[in-house]
Order: C-alpha cells, then structure tokens, then sequence
C-alpha cells in the first residue's frame, strides 16, 4: 500500500486519503449480509396492513406446515408484559407511548411487526410469511397534528391525550418584547416526513451460546453500549454477558443503529431455539419499519425593530411523531424549539413544542434533526420580513448574526428537560462566514439576476444562516497498546458509519504520538473492545473519540518515557520524546519498538456535556421553469467554521454529502400516507433520493477561525451543518425567482408539482 | 438446477433454485460479497456486475439466465493486490463514504470507460446517474471518473 510522505506532527488539517477506502474499493468490505453462520436460521416479519386496530387473533399454523419454517414468533410466546424499546433522554410524561416490540392487543402503524418468522432461507421464511393469518378490528386513523390534537380518536387510551409531551423553549420576556416591536411577521410553514435511507438496509444476525450464557449481537452502529445495556436488560442479563458486534455500516444519518423492535425479536429467537438467526430487513420493510422523521409544522411569529433588529420570537410548534416515543423521539421536537434561534440574536423567546402522535412509523432522528425544520420556519420569515421591511436580505441577517464579543452566547432555555435544557453557542463569528459565502458566492453579480427569466427560467438567489450541534455528551473512551510489533492498536468506543472514523482517529493518534500514521491500527465500535464506550451520534465521534485518543496518546508517552528510563538509567524527566525515540541527554536513544515487550497499555477517555456549536451559511442560485414547476439548482455554496479540520477531504464529504441529502429533502423526498395510515412509499422508485444528474455543483469552503474552547483539538461536529439550511436557503431562492407572481412558498417538499401549483394559483389570482 | 458460468476468469458450476437471483447466487453461493444488494428492484444499482461486458443489475437477472456468461465483480476488477485506476481515483477524490455503493458505482464505470473511454463529463453523469449513493452527493464520484479516463484511453483501465 501507498505510504503517506508526512513527517509526524502533520496529519491534523492535512487532506489525508482514508485508510478505510482499499478494502471498499476490492470489495472486502464486510457488511452484515456478508457474514453468515452454520446452521443460521432466517427471520422475516408479518407486519401490520392495519395502521389502527384491535388484534383479534395471529393464527400462524399454516405458516408452520409450510416447508423449512421451524417457528412463528407471536406475542404469545413473551411471557408476562412486553419489554419496550427504551428511551434515551427521558421525561416524566412519554413513558405510556413506549413501544412493545411485538404487538400483543392493538396496532397503531402500518408495519407494526405482528409475528416473526425463522425458517431455513430468507426465501422460505419470506414465502411463510404469507400463512400467518392475521385479524385485526380496524379503528380509524390519524395521521395529520390536527386531528391527533383533536383527541378524539386516542393512540393509548389510558393517558386522554394524543401530545404526550409538550416542550417550552424560553428566553427573556416575550410579551415586552412583541410589545415594543414595531412590525411582528406570523406565518405557518411545514415539512414532509422523510426517512435517511442508508444504501445498506439493516440487518442482525444474533448468536446465543447456551453454555456460556452470552448473546453476541452483529449489527450494531451508532451507539453499542447503550444497545447492549438496553438487551441486557430486556433479556434478564448481565452486561458482560452481551455483545454488540460492529462491521462495516452502509450509512446511519440518524436512522440506523438505535435499538429497533427487531433487535430483541431476534435475539430472542436465537436465545429461544439455540440457533443463529439472521435478518435483513428489504427495502419495502425499511421504508416502514426505520425511524422516520423531519414531519413538522409550526405558526411562529417574528418581532422587529424599524431597522431590522429582531426582538422576539414566539409560536408553537408541532411535530408528527408517529405512533410511539422511539428512543430519541423527542430530539427532533425540542432541537427545534431550542435551535430555531439559529445563529441570530434574538433576546426573548417562547416557543411551545408539540409531540403528536398518529398512526405512522415512529419517528426518531434524521441529519440535523429538528434544525433543519426550524431553520426552514425562521430563513422564510426572514426573508418575507426583510421584504415588508424595505430592508436588503443580506443586511436583515448581518445586523443580527452572532458576533466573536457575545460568545458563549445562551440559546433558549428547553423544558421539560431532558438533560440539556440550557445550552450555549461556544465560538465564533457568525458574520465572517456570512460575508465569506456572499463573496464566494459572487452575490453581486448574481442579483442582478433575482427574478429574471432567462432562456424561459425565472432566476432566483438567496442566503441563510445556520448553527449545527455537535460533540455530544457525556464521555468517549478509547484503549491504546503498544503491539509486540511496534505497531500502536488504539481501540475506540467510537463507531464507524461510513464518516471516515479510522482515518480521522488514527491521524490524531498519528500526530499525539509523532508516529507515522502507518504504525497505528484503529478497532471501533464494539462492545468487545472495552468495557464502556458512547459511538457517534450527534456529530460527535471526531471531538469526543478524537479527545480521548490525546488522552491515550498523553498516556502512552509517559508509559513510555518510564520505560526508556528505566532501560538508560536516567530520571524520565532528562528524557526528550519526538518521533517515536526517547532520547537522554547523552545522546543515547530507544526507539517505541523497543519497549513493545513491556506491554504499554493505557486508557483514555474525554469527558464533555458542553455541546459544539459549528455555523455558516449557504447560498442557493436556482432557476424555475414555470411551465413544468421544475427547479435547478444552478449554483450552490456553503460555507462553515468547524473550529480546527482534522481532514479537509472528508469534512468538505461530510458538508457536500450533506447538502445533496438536502435537496433531497426539498425537491423529491415524501412518504406519502393515505387516509387509512397506509404508506404509499414502497421502493426506491417511490422515495425519490437525489440522482448523480440531479445536483452537479455544490460548492463549499470550510473555515477554523474560532477553535472550540470546549475540547482540547479545538473541534467542532460537522457531520450534520451541511443539511441543516438547505429547506431555507432554497425555498427562499424560489421565492425569489417568482417575486413576480407573489410566490411564497410554505411547504415542502417542492416538487414540481407543487411549484407548478403556486405558480398557477398567483397567476389566477392576478 | 445445475448452471456454469465464467465469473472474474473464473469457470464456476453452481447448483441453485430457478428463483435465485444472479445477486444471490454470487453472495450466497460463490461467496462473492463484494456484490451489494441494496433494494432488490433494480432502482439503486449497488448490485451491478458486468455481464458479458455489459453493466447489468444482478438483481434482476436470475442466476439461471446467467448460463455460459462471463462475468465480472468488483472482486474482478483487480486480481493482484492494489487498485485499478479508477479504484486509486475513487480514493484520491474521496468518491466513497460508507462504501456500500461503492461497487455497483466501479463496476458500472468500468463497463462505461471500457467502451467509451473518451465519455464525456455529462455522459458519465448520465449513465451513473442509475446508481444511488447517499454519503457523497456525486460530484467526487463524477470527478474521479474523469480522473479515470487517461488509463482507459491508453488501455492500462483494469491494471492494477
């Protein structure tokens, strides 16, 4: 393999290729499909067709006749209460809306798993799906807020109420505020339900060892050792006797990796009948069986000074969660209540942040979440204020963004708390990479195109700002060991979701060691590897796996400098490490290798609650055809200060990646629902993701100006930024190219359709 | 049933189910994992493999119908160690994330670039616009490609 021509000390910042892309590349990656076990079993789920109903009966016995079955799980076989899937940030009033992993009296979603079943194939077990008779007294269903919010048709009877909880973000007071203001902008606006949609679907495959009396469970991603304590449980186990095994993972973006139904029915089963039992979940079943999310709405209002200067925002917001409270389903509906804010300085604040659940998938997280939502609420209100205002677009943002004199700078105060009620932007200034984007963006030059129509499309710009959360708490561990072969093996709690984690890992190590990169080996994300770590979620694995890893390496270089010491029979503090050799002052050295016999071992950890706060803002140049509704993203910049890059190259992936997730979720993504609670949405030819020929030019420019003071690298999560503004930025610029007809658009997705709608409707009325 | 074919220079006999798709038969049967199977109708393209030169969707094709062809997966695609030069330029260009498209996007450029060495920048926007990837957005993979071309234009496309 190609070695890297870095001297130690300079992996950090540098445009490093990724250790992990050979074995992609030639096809050895090994992804859960790719591992099997003798004598595995395969399961496959009935699921609910019912969105709302009483089960009357789940009569599997042809199911069992049929050929290479050996089992139907149903409700019946649990004995006593059906475990349910924990949450992760609890709060007094969501514990009815847990989920039961199998559903034992009613079904509230369309895919509810019913019964599972284990047969020899995933074809057969599939063909027996088809003999589990199922029978279930239908109840009507809701799927919109406003019918969940009537309460007359209850999810949970027993709690009265289809909000099970309903959070406040607060700050300063609100009501002076409104008061004094001189123009108060009110608008609704809303956005559609999405999924992520990684290109692997999910899959387990779980092992149970009678005689040990340990579950080994492949097919963990995001966060092991909270699944693993989480089965532990469930499963009347200690800790230590579960493992989750992490392989290669085909994508997360919040969906994947939380502990889902099917993690306990297949552990179960294979704990039940003493055989591996392996299952990939195939794309239909991943459509309605995967986290939702991003389905919101809100009416929110904005007060301003004559001069642009916002006072006050308040409103409420409302969130579709489905039909139960998944294990982070109340991040989307207070992320949004605490980060609608966003980067501008708005000194009092009351927002209401409604859960309502209907007969959908439950919802959880999704890049971004709740951010995007917001940001899109508060871009469009800015930019209609800016136009009852007579004020320029880009001075309405300036005048009120964030500056480097303010921070850390208090965001809204969220309640009930789920263990960050209050949180605060740590660094930065928000108007250098406001202004960086107006200047890379050529905005100048470009608005002198607002609403013209060239070559039959109307040409449109816009600019909007936001702020992205990450490095999220509590703690990250690593373990670091000098190898017999001189090699460093550095074993991190951390998880790898195709973000680059070995090779971001092994470049800090690489320069906190002064080691070439070569000579570190990173293993990740299973329980195996030590005995509590967190994994990624939250834009998180680069600050807190990544602080850990100096920790280690700190560690490791005094274990070291023992070592050497003792070997030259000189006081370690006469030592000077560099480059792997200690050195006395005599001239005399040994080399890291050579103390490799004295097993240097250490554990590092970083522990942190304080959240990182990267910004920017994006520019967005689109061009409407009004014969068709369709819009092209002509040009698109993002700009953003991550505090200190660790790898250009993957960030500038991260972001790119991001904002093409982005246009996703504003032109073509829906899972559309019929009135019954079907979803309509079955395949990739339904779920319309962004195509190579869709999006050809994002442009972006990643700044570290203002280093995080809240960890030792300086760093910021930058996983998530890249999406966040995409909804505001671009319906903003539509809006701008049809200034004409008075176009505003409120809803997205913006298909063509629907721009064709709005078109057309100004067009009547005019 | 009994079927044999040529898979990466390979004569391989396998005995599967009518019902068994080419995807299946190369994961499960051959242990050919390198093939990913991403939705299973033919919409996302993780699954191509070339079949007789052309890119084909191993989903859609049942192993049967793969009888006396000649195949190539991505495990084809250098059989020394190392990378091809449109594998050495996927890296260079950071035109993967979580790698799990990332064989149907080769092995669709391969049979493109092997044909059509001088594809121009919107031609392979076309073509790879039937392969879906939710990490990158496209645009690296795009430009590894045109990295790619020269070794297809000289004939050195599938040297490792």
């Amino acid at each position: 393999m190609k070695t890297h021509a870095h001297t130690s000390n300079t992996y950090i910042g540098a445009h490093i290729e990724r250790v992990e892309d050979y074995r992609f590349l030639r096809g050895e990656g090994q992804y859960l499909d790719d591992v099997s076990r003798d004598g595995q079993w395969h399961a496959a789920f009935v699921r609910s067709s019912v969105a709302h109903g009483r089960i009357r009966s789940v009569d599997a016995s042809a199911a069992l006749a049929m050929p290479g079955v050996h089992a139907v799980i149903t409700a019946a076989d649990i004995e006593g209460d059906i475990p349910t899937i924990p949450f992760r940030r609890p709060n007094p009033t969501i514990g009815p809306y847990a989920q039961p992993v199998i559903a034992r009296d009613k079904v509230r979603y369309f895919g509810e798993p019913l019964a599972m079943v284990l047969a020899d194939t995933p074809e057969l077990a599939e063909d027996a799906l088809a003999g589990v008779m199922v029978d279930i007294e239908a109840l009507p269903a809701i799927i919109d807020r406003e019918s969940a919010m009537a309460d007359k048709i209850l999810l949970f009877e027993q709690t009265g109420t289809n909000v099970p909880t309903m959070f406040n973000a607060d700050k300063g007071d609100v009501d002076a505020a409104f008061a004094s203001a001189d123009y108060v902008i009110r608008d609704q606006f809303a956005t559609q339900r999405q999924t992520a949609l990684p290109m692997e679907t999910r899959g387990l495959l779980a092992e149970w060892d009678a005689q040990t009396g340990r579950l080994s469970v492949s097919g963990a991603a995001k966060l092991p050792f909270f699944n693993r304590t989480t089965m532990a449980k469930m499963m009347n186990l200690p800790d230590e006797a579960v493992d989750y095994i992490e392989l290669d993972v085909g994508g997360g973006f919040g969906a994947r990796g939380e502990f889902y139904p099917e993690d306990f029915l297949v552990a179960f089963g294979a704990r039940k009948f003493g055989h591996p039992v392996k299952w990939i979940e195939d794309r239909r079943e991943h459509l309605m069986a995967i986290g939702h999310s991003r389905e919101a709405s809100c009416d929110v209002e904005l007060a301003f000074k004559k001069d642009g200067t916002l006072v006050g925002m308040r409103g409420a917001l409302y969130i579709n969660i489905g039909a139960y409270v998944r294990p982070n389903g109340m991040t989307p509906v207070r992320n949004a209540a605490q980060f609608m804010s966003g980067p501008y300085r708005i000194p009092a604040i009351h927002l209401d942040a409604y859960a309502c659940v209907t007969n959908k998938t439950p919802a959880g997280t999704y890049r971004g979440p709740g951010r995007y939502e917001g940001c899109f609420f508060i871009e469009r209100l800015m930019d209609q204020a800016a136009g009852a205002l007579g004020i320029d677009r880009l001075d309405i943002r300036r005048k009120n963004l964030l500056t480097h004199e303010e921070m850390p700078y208090p965001l809204a105060t969220v309640l009930p708390s789920d263990g960050r009620a209050d949180t605060q932007c740590d660094s930065g200034d928000h108007r250098v990479t406001f202004d960086t984007c107006v200047k890379e963006s050529n905005w100048a030059e470009k608005a002198k195109l607002q609403g013209k129509l060239i070559d039959g499309r109307y040409q449109g710009i816009a600019i909007g700002c936001f702020i992205e959360g990450g490095a999220s708490g509590p703690q990250e561990n690593v373990r670091m060991l000098l190898e017999a072969d001189g090699m460093v093996s550095l074993f991190a709690g951390s998880s790898a979701i195709g973000q680059g984690l070995e090779t971001i890992l092994a470049q800090i190590a690489a320069d906190s060691l002064e080691l070439p990169m070569e000579r570190i080996r990173v293993f990740h994300g299973s329980t195996t590897y030590l005995k509590m770590g967190w994994g990624s979620y939250g834009s998180r694995a680069t600050v807190m796996g990544g602080s850990a890893v100096l920790d280690a390496s700190k560690k490791l270089l005094d274990l070291f400098r023992a070592s050497a010491a003792k070997r030259l029979g000189v006081a370690p503090e006469t030592l000077t490490i560099a480059e792997g050799v200690a050195k006395a002052a005599d001239g005399r050295s040994v080399p890291l290798a050579e103390v490799a016999g004295d097993r240097l071992e250490v554990d590092g950890s970083f522990k942190n609650n304080t959240p990182t706060y990267t910004y920017g803002a994006a520019m967005a140049h689109v061009a409407v055809d009004p014969g068709t509704g369709h819009v092209d993203v002509v040009d698109y910049v993002v700009v953003d200060d991550v505090g200190r890059i660790i790898n250009s190259m993957t960030l500038h992936g991260q972001v790119m990646g991001a904002a093409v997730q982005g246009f996703g979720s504003v032109f073509s993504e829906e899972l559309v629902y019929n009135a019954e609670g079907q979803l309509l949405v079955g395949s990739l030819a339904d779920y319309l993701v962004p195509l190579a020929s869709d999006y050809p030019v994002v442009r972006c420019v990643s700044m570290e100006s203002f280093p995080s003071p809240t960890n030792p690298l300086g760093a910021k999560g930058a996983g998530e930024g890249g999406i966040i503004p995409v909804g505001g930025v671009v319906a903003n610029a539509v809006a701008n190219a049809l200034q004409d007809f008075g176009v505003q658009p409120k809803i997205l997705p913006l298909s063509p359709s629907r721009v064709w709608e709005l078109i057309d409707d100004a067009r009547l009325r005019a | 049933m009994a079927i044999g074919f040529e898979v990466n220079g390979r004569a391989v006999s396998v005995d599967c189910a009518p019902r068994t798709t080419l995807a299946d038969c190369l994961r499960h049967d051959l242990k050919l994992t390198g093939t990913h199977v991403g939705c299973e109708h033919g919409v996302c393209g993780a699954c191509t493999v070339i079949v007789n030169g052309d890119a084909v969707r191993s989903c859609l094709m049942l192993a049967v119908q793969a009888k006396d062809a000649k195949i190539t997966t991505v495990e084809g695609l250098s059989m020394e160690e190392g990378l091809t030069p449109l594998q050495t330029a996927f890296k260079k260009h950071h035109a993967l994330q979580c790698g799990f498209c990332t064989p149907g996007m080769l092995t669709t450029l391969h049979a493109l670039l092997s044909e059509e060495p001088h594809a121009d920048e919107d031609r392979i926007r076309d073509v790879i616009s039937g392969n879906i990837c939710r990490c990158t957005g496209y645009i690296t993979i795009i430009e590894a490609a045109m990295d790619a071309r020269s070794s297809y234009q000289s004939g050195e496309g599938d040297k490792a």
